[in-house]
Formats: C-alpha cells, structure tokens, sequence
C-alpha cells in the first residue's frame, strides 16, 4: 500500500463521517459510530501489517477474527461458564440482595445508619483480595464467582435504592396519608415506582461491574472453563490473538446487556423527565 | 367501609375548633402557628381562610386534615377527632402543586384513592370517568400529567379529590401558581362545582377577590402568632358569574377584607 493510496482512504472516510454525522434521524445516528469503528478498524489493520508489529504485541483485527471463527466452541462454553452462570445469577442475587435490604433498612433509621457506613467499607474491599476467599468458601466452579460479584454488586444496589425511596416528596407522602394509605400501599404505590430510575442507576453499573468481578475473579481459581481463566492461560501460551478474542467478547457482552437495561429503563420510566417525549 | 358524615346542620359543624393552639419546635426553636383559634364550620359552606404568609391558614387546614397534631385545645371534624377523620376517608386534599404521579395516567390518577380504599375496578373507572367528565378533561383521560398544562394539572388533582365524594374539601392555595386567566376560569368551575355538590369548602388563599368571590364566609388571620381577627359573612347571590366582582355589593366585602387584614398586620 502506498502513501498516497492511505491519504486517499483517511481523506475519504473523513469526507463520509462529516457528511454523515450532519444527516439527522437514524441514518446519521447509527451510520456514523458504524464507520468510524470501521475507519478505526482499517487503521489498525493497515499499521499491523505496514509497520509489521508483532503479534504478541497486537494482533491484526484480521488475525482476531481468525481467532474467534477457529475458536468459536471454546468462546461458547468461556461464555457459559462465565457470563450465563456467574455473572448473571451473581448480578441478579446482589442486586436483588440489595433492594430487598433498601426496603428492609427502610422502616430503621438506625440500622440505615450502621448498615450505610459498613457498606462503603465493603465497596472498598479490593476484588484481588476477596476472590481467593470466596473460592475457600464456594469451591473453584462458578459458584464462587458469583458470590464476589454479589459482594460487589450488592452495597451501590442498597446504596442507590435507599436513595430512592428516600426521594419521594412530602407533598406526595401527605397525598397518601390523607387516603389513609399504609406503610405497604405508600411503598408499594408511590416510593418504589419513584426509586425505579435510581433502582435502574445501580442495576447498569452493576451490570458492568458484575462482568469484570467474573472475569478477574476467575484469575484465583477455577475449573478449565472460562472466559477469565481462558486470558490467563492464553496470555502465558502467547496466543494472544485468542485473548483479543476474549476481550471482543467481553465488550460485546458488556455493551449489549447495558443497551438492553437502558431500553428496558426506557420501557419502565418513560414517565421521567428524562425520557419525556 | 365509608361513615356516613353526619347531616350538616346548623346544631353540627363540620369542623369545630375550640381554643387550638399549634407550636412548631424545630431544635429548640419555637414557632407559634396557631394562637387560641376557635371557629365554627358549617356543613355545606364554603369557608376561605385568608391571610399574610405566616399567619397559620395553611397550619389550620393541616390540623384539620391530621398532617400537623395541635399543640393544645380541641378540634373536631364531622364529630370525630381529625385522625379518625381522616382514616374514616372524611375530605379530599387539594394541595398548591397537583402532585400527580407521573407514571399514571390521568385516569389512573384519579383512581388511585379509590384503589388505596379497595374500590372494584368496574366502580373506579365509573368514578373517574364522571369526575373527570365533571372538570372537563373526560378526553384527556389517557393522557399523563406532564402532557397537560399546569391549570389542567391541578383540575385532574381536583377530579381526585372528588373521586372518593368526600363531603369536605380541603383545598390549599390551589390556583395560587396559575396565571390569572387560567385563575378566573378555574373560580367559576369550583363555584358552579360547590354550588352543584353541596359539599364543605375550607379554601385558603391570599387573593381578595378569589376569596370574596368564592365564599360564603371569609375568615381573617393575622400572623405572629396566627389567630383570626374577624369572621365576615359574604351576601352576595348565591349564583355567581365573574362580573360579580364589579358590583357595588362586591366591593363593599372586597374592603371590608382589606381593612380586617390591615388590622391585624402589625408593621413592627
């Protein structure tokens, strides 16, 4: 490829983006990410193999594809084991964890005030250290790492939560008191349809946060299975095309369960100020 | 499970108030709100309190309705105490915001007292469908709140306050962030609405001519501490059109109002 053959390409795909990214509706929206990722894409590709970089050091996006169609069997169970197993039963169990203790610390004021402060010392608690633990504790298998991201997953879920139902205004609650309304029929009418956007909040990060405890988590123990202990091993093999692979997946993974929880929110809350059409 | 109110007569106000005294204490700091308040309501009128900011108008309304606990004397609402009042389902609160819920319909919103009552839901939609039909909103039923304007906002908080057909209501400076045109149309509707239902009005305000216009009995209060300084009855006809407010007769109540607030407003 020649100098001028690579000028003609960027000054090309530049003259596309602008035009794009000027186009209102879905065309604009959706066309200019697409081929920015695609100019970002051929740029890798061209500096791998123009500048001959090794492959250990960054693999040709040609070379991670490779890797992803050969090993599409291994990616399957990694994905299994990881994300259909610990990530998703560990993210629904702390984050469900922790609404449920929002409602229950709700009625105590003194329990919120013990319980909010530990809370914040166990956020702070390092996965690296808790991981081994747990392994003690749950066995190698996926159990173990889903109970690291429970760990996790748990306190900004009660954090958040105990945010919302707090959120509710007074005129609100005066309204509910004046039908004579209970503790349950308040909470269950007004203050959790009002905490939903903060419930909504923890329920993305946790999302995020829930992937990479399963990942790492998977560094301190495992059974041969993994999408953690599949970097681990394939970093030390210098298959690092295998590893990218991984890390594709992971991204994908990460991004699509995110856009589902943000339509899903949009579907729930569209009552919010935010959303308001 | 709704008591029945009593018959309003005059021998049984609805709400009866004798020597109410009510003190905030925020961290030592003492706010007198209510100072030796006595006042009689009659079943079926309709009472505006008005007053300075500060004068307790809005206090009283809260005592009346069990969202403020009087300090010392003794309040009675259709004969019972105002906690047994309210949980008998005795008035319906209109409040200065409408305070919707922005997740529900319009008429979701309207139902939502009869649900917390444990109304069937062929018996709620019946409801919401003639209170609405009632402030003229029956086509924006399944509309949200946040698509109507704010006048039509505080109709719909009005619609569900009717819904349960309370024979009190309460309302506190409801038209008070409403443009004046949307102010004026919303007197007339609550007029014919009074006129129609025969039910208790306690309005507060601190517009003159909303109160004078829309009563049949203005009590006066002054701040610092809150009391009332004169109770005026308002002979105007019983129906009432907007232009009302330019009689003579009007005007003579108007300054009378005027000239009991100014009485009892100390510029210290």
């Amino acid at each position: 490829m020649t100098v001028l053959e690579l000028l003609l390409l960027a000054a090309g795909g530049a003259a596309g983006l602008s035009l794009l990214a000027r186009r209102e509706g879905r065309l604009g929206q959706v066309g200019t990410p697409l081929l920015f990722g695609a100019l970002v894409l051929a740029a890798w590709q061209i500096a791998c193999v123009e500048f001959e970089i090794p492959r250990v050091l960054l693999p040709a996006p040609s070379a991670v594809a490779a890797a992803i169609v050969r090993s599409l069997p291994i990616l399957a169970a990694d994905f299994m084991q990881t994300v259909a197993h610990a990530v998703l039963i560990g993210w629904l169990l702390g984050s469900g964890a922790g609404l449920l203790a929002a409602v229950a610390l709700d009625r105590s004021a003194f329990l919120r005030r013990g319980v909010l402060p530990l809370g914040s010392l166990v956020s702070a608690m390092p996965i690296v250290g808790i991981a081994p633990i747990m392994v003690m504790w749950f066995g190698f298998d996926w159990q173990s790492k889903a109970a690291v991201i429970v760990v996790m997953t748990f306190f900004p879920m009660l954090v958040n939560a105990t945010a919302g139902l707090e959120a509710t205004g007074t005129m609100e609650r005066d309204l509910m008191h004046s039908y004579g309304a209970g503790y349950w029929q308040t909470l269950l009418k007004l203050r959790l349809p009002y905490a939903l956007p903060f419930v909504f909040n923890a329920l993305k990060l946790n999302s995020t946060l829930a992937l990479i405890g399963g990942i790492v988590a998977e560094f301190f123990g495992t059974p041969i299975v993994g999408m953690g202990f599949r970097i681990s091993t394939e970093v030390a093999r210098m298959n690092l095309d295998v590893v990218w692979a991984e890390i594709t997946m992971a991204a994908v993974v990460g991004s699509a369960s995110f856009a589902a929880l943000a339509l899903v929110e949009r579907a729930v809350t569209f009552w919010h100020p935010s959303f308001r059409a | 499970m709704q008591a029945a109110p009593p018959a309003p007569t005059a021998a049984a106000p609805v709400v009866r108030a004798r020597n109410l005294s009510l003190v905030f204490d925020a961290d030592g700091q003492k706010t007198v709100a209510l100072s030796d308040v006595s006042l009689d309501i009659a079943g079926g009128s309709f009472v505006s309190l008005i007053g300075p900011s500060g004068c307790g108008k809005t206090t009283l309304l809260r005592a009346i309705a069990d969202l403020e606990r009087p300090t010392s004397g003794s309040l009675v609402v259709n004969g019972l105490s105002p906690e047994q009042a309210r949980r008998n389902r005795a008035y319906g609160y209109v409040f200065q915001a409408p305070a919707l819920y922005p997740w529900r319909s319009v008429e979701r919103n309207v139902m939502l007292p009869l649900e917390i009552m444990g109304m069937p839901p062929e018996e709620r939609r019946r409801r919401a469908e003639r209170y609405l039909d009632l402030v003229g909103l029956r086509e924006f039923r399944r509309r949200f709140p946040w698509q109507l304007s704010g006048g039509m906002q505080q109709r719909v908080s009005i619609a569900r306050a009717l819904s349960f057909e309370p024979a009190l209501l309460l309302m506190d400076e409801p038209f008070g962030a409403l443009d004046e045109i949307t102010r004026d149309g919303l007197n007339l509707h609550l007029h014919r609405l009074w006129r129609s239902t025969g039910m208790t009005v306690i309005f507060v305000t601190h517009s003159i001519p909303e109160a004078v216009y829309l009563s049949s009995r203005i009590v006066v209060m002054s701040p610092r501490p809150g009391k009332v300084v004169e109770i005026i009855d308002v002979d105007l006809p019983g129906e009432r059109e907007l232009d009302v407010r330019e009689t003579p007769a009007f005007l003579a109540v108007a300054h009378r109002v005027r000239e009991a607030l100014r009485a009892g407003h100390s510029y210290d």
